[in-house]
């Protein structure tokens, strides 16, 4: 019967210092979002495109494209997005000619022509921006196991839509493009100080809690750190640096300022009616409380007799 | 409807009609001279503004299903295919997407408003029952449409509720193998939820007639809680309520198309911009906003059975809510015990909703040792014993406060409606 007692206990306390390590391990320690002491503080850039009169900075499109095109497309697909849209009104807006240049560095398998055979030729404005792999497979095998994303949706498909956004006036959609530039200008090489800080602290309290305990340690093994990527250990390689491209318009190309002309072009890549959403959004609006008011007056001028 | 109409046809083409199909007289007697309370006030537009969003989702459906496909493979690229490349896609994306939610915020409102009036007692139990019934059907067709997508919150959110039909004893498994087309969520699942998404909006528009109808026979409730005696106690639907009505609809219309033009996804969840993946599960599956006070019913319940049950029930139960209302006086007007209880009730469902969307192993607002879970489940069980228990045992033991006379004299005071009684009696015998 005490022994049963004791068992009961014993993996009660189990329990608890499970749930204790996971709370603090995967909970609070790996989760994004949360804040370990210590930890750099994601920056929230301010956006040109953002808030209800933002649009987007055409030269910055164009730069985010080229950094797209000259890092980022080497391992991600961008497949909803075709060359045409670059000369779209609300875009980057090149040139008609240019994307056709553009798209013409690209081939593409077409056909079956007359005599059924398949053929090689030049991409055009229709077409999509290239993939960097044949498949997925190719993809995962090419980058050590990990399937780098279609880049087409992901400004839209990171980061989360705060309540801050709406009543700040704020775009929802400054979520996901700070997560990106964060993510871009957040890799440190060494496993940093306050990491391990953690480690030590979460070991201290498990063992106090049950000396057979084993000792948790952040291994970063063939990932690379990042600050701001969920659980720290990303797969990705810091892919920009200073003076990863050489910008043709001659803007000195930093690291932050890649990190957020790419990020810019990535959410128009996600949202690219965001313009004329906006200044439609702003006729309407205006239309709906002018028309708010006449109807009020009608309302008051019908009730006007009747007490109520 | 219950002839109330006043209308007499002019031209011959009218006489034929109505002596061959009186719908002009129907719709006349619904929509002009249906006799309402003189003193509804605001929270009485929400009705008129739900018809408004479903008729706003039925047409923007109707086109966005000109351009979808619903195939596991396309519907992910069609979806953005409608954002992209077809004309005013996104628009009527977005409008359809936020317009489901401000659907279903009109319709809280409009509920919340009956049950705070008692809109629901005899001898509108019937018109109760129907608006739940539109309700049940609108949860239905919601949870279907965010599944149309294709996305991971899609693909996810699907799984986790048709695998809620697994603890139906006996026949579990084979409801959840009919849902599903298959033995997991897949193409013909989507194809089902498509064709169904489709049809449950106008099954939803048959039973709106008959809530219309079923609200013609007694008339409208209003804030008194007292039935209108005299002609002096109601005004006629048009012009007075259709133009108030009409104004309600714009000024909710500029809520919905803030959202649709300024923050279209505040309301969507960021996964479900990643294509369904069957190999990847969500670190959080999260249902849409509407569902969350019951999704967190359902995680507060520590048995699968007893969480499933749980869930509906909480729905269900507030079919029955006539009946379980013991009350002899209908408003919360009258009801200082009640009303307490009630804004209790409408702050513990937004609770409920914050449970539904956080980790139940959290400290609940950072208060040591208090997890949500614990919470959620004391919200649970308020939420419960609201229909239960209070509903049934405060109208018995309640000290309610005396009811005017009539409308007109609570309006007007009595010597005000003793005074415009004669007016309008002078009028007519002058008429």
């Amino acid at each position: 019967m005490n022994n049963l007692k004791q068992n009961i206990t014993s993996i009660a306390r189990k329990t608890a210092i499970a749930l204790l390590v996971v709370s603090s391990v995967s909970g609070s320690a790996l989760a994004a979002g949360d804040h370990l002491e210590g930890a750099p503080e994601a920056k929230h850039v301010d956006w040109s495109w953002a808030g209800v009169f933002g649009t987007f900075d055409r030269a910055q499109l164009q730069r985010g494209y080229q950094v797209y095109k000259e890092v980022c497309a080497n391992c991600h697909a961008m497949d909803l997005v075709k060359f045409r849209n670059l000369s779209q009104s609300g875009g980057p807006e090149f040139s008609e000619a240019a994307v056709k240049v553009l798209a013409a560095e690209y081939e593409i398998e077409d056909g079956p022509d007359a005599e059924g055979e398949m053929f090689i030729r030049p991409r055009e404005p229709k077409d999509s921006m290239p993939a960097p792999f044949a498949n997925n497979n190719a993809a995962k095998a090419s980058n050590g196991g990990a399937l780098p994303p279609d880049l087409s949706l992901i400004a839209k498909a990171r980061g989360h839509y705060s309540f801050k956004d709406l009543f700040m006036g704020r775009d929802g959609l400054t979520g996901g493009t700070n997560y990106i530039y964060n993510l871009l200008t957040g890799y440190v090489d060494e496993v940093p100080e306050y990491i391990l800080e953690n480690d030590h602290h979460v070991n201290e309290m498990g063992k106090e809690a049950d000396p057979n305990f084993t000792e948790q340690h952040f291994e970063l093994g063939d990932s690379n750190f990042n600050h701001f990527y969920e659980g720290y250990k990303i797969a990705m390689a810091a892919p920009l640096f200073e003076d990863s491209v050489e910008y043709t318009d001659g803007t000195a190309a930093t690291l932050e300022q890649q990190a957020e002309d790419v990020a810019s072009f990535l959410i128009w890549a996600a949202e690219p009616k965001m313009e004329i959403r906006k200044s439609i959004g702003i006729k309407v609006l205006l239309y709906l409380i002018i028309l708010a008011g006449l109807m009020y007056a009608v309302k008051r001028r019908i009730w006007e007799n009747v007490r109520h | 409807m219950s002839g109330h109409s006043t209308y007499v046809p002019k031209s011959d083409a009218g006489k034929w009609l109505e002596e061959r199909l009186p719908i002009i007289s129907l719709m006349h007697s619904a929509a002009v001279s249906m006799p309402n309370p003189r003193n509804l006030n605001y929270w009485w537009v929400f009705g008129g503004i739900a018809m408004f969003m479903l008729i706003v989702q039925i047409v923007t459906g109707i086109i966005l299903a000109m351009h979808y496909t619903p195939h596991a493979d396309m519907a992910f690229n069609s979806v953005e295919h409608i954002m992209r490349d077809v004309n005013w896609g996104w628009m009527l994306r977005y409008t359809h997407a936020n317009g489901a939610s401000m659907f279903f915020i009109a319709v809280y409102i409009h509920i919340l408003r009956g049950m705070y009036y008692g809109s629901y007692k005899a001898p509108r139990e019937v018109l109760w029952l129907l608006g739940m019934l539109i309700y049940l059907l609108m949860m239905a067709t919601g949870f279907m449409g965010y599944v149309l997508p294709w996305g991971q919150m899609s693909f996810w959110g699907a799984t986790v509720i048709t695998n809620f039909f697994e603890v139906v004893p006996f026949i579990g498994d084979d409801i959840r193998t009919l849902l599903w087309g298959g033995f997991a969520v897949d193409n013909p699942t989507l194809n089902r939820f498509f064709s169904l998404h489709y049809l449950l909006p106008f099954v939803i528009l048959g039973v709106v007639v008959l809530h219309i109808w079923a609200l013609h026979v007694p008339g409208s409730n209003n804030p008194l809680g007292i039935e209108p005696k005299t002609k002096q106690d109601t005004m006629s639907f048009h012009p007075y309520f259709t133009m108030k009505d009409l104004y309600a609809i714009v000024l909710f219309a500029i809520v919905l198309f803030y959202f649709v033009f300024f923050n279209p996804n505040f309301m969507g969840h960021p996964d479900n911009y990643i294509p369904a993946n069957s190999l990847v599960t969500p670190a959080h599956i999260v249902p849409e906003w509407y569902y969350l006070p019951f999704y967190a019913i359902l995680r507060s319940i520590p048995d699968k059975l007893g969480g499933v049950v749980g869930m509906f029930g909480a729905i269900l139960i507030m079919f029955v809510v006539p009946w379980l209302d013991t009350s002899k006086v209908r408003s919360a007007k009258f009801r200082p015990a009640y009303r307490i209880f009630f804004w209790i009730f409408v702050f513990n469902g937004i609770l409920l909703g914050y449970f539904g969307q956080v980790s139940t192993t959290d400290d609940f607002l950072g208060i040591h040792g208090v997890t949500n879970l614990l919470v959620s489940r004391i919200s649970t069980i308020y939420y419960f014993g609201f229909f239960i228990v209070i509903l049934p045992v405060l109208g018995l033991i309640e000290k309610t406060k005396p009811l005017p006379n009539s409308i007109s004299e609570a309006v007007l005071g009595v010597e005000g409606a003793a005074e415009e009684a004669a007016l309008l009696a002078a009028a007519e015998a002058k008429a």
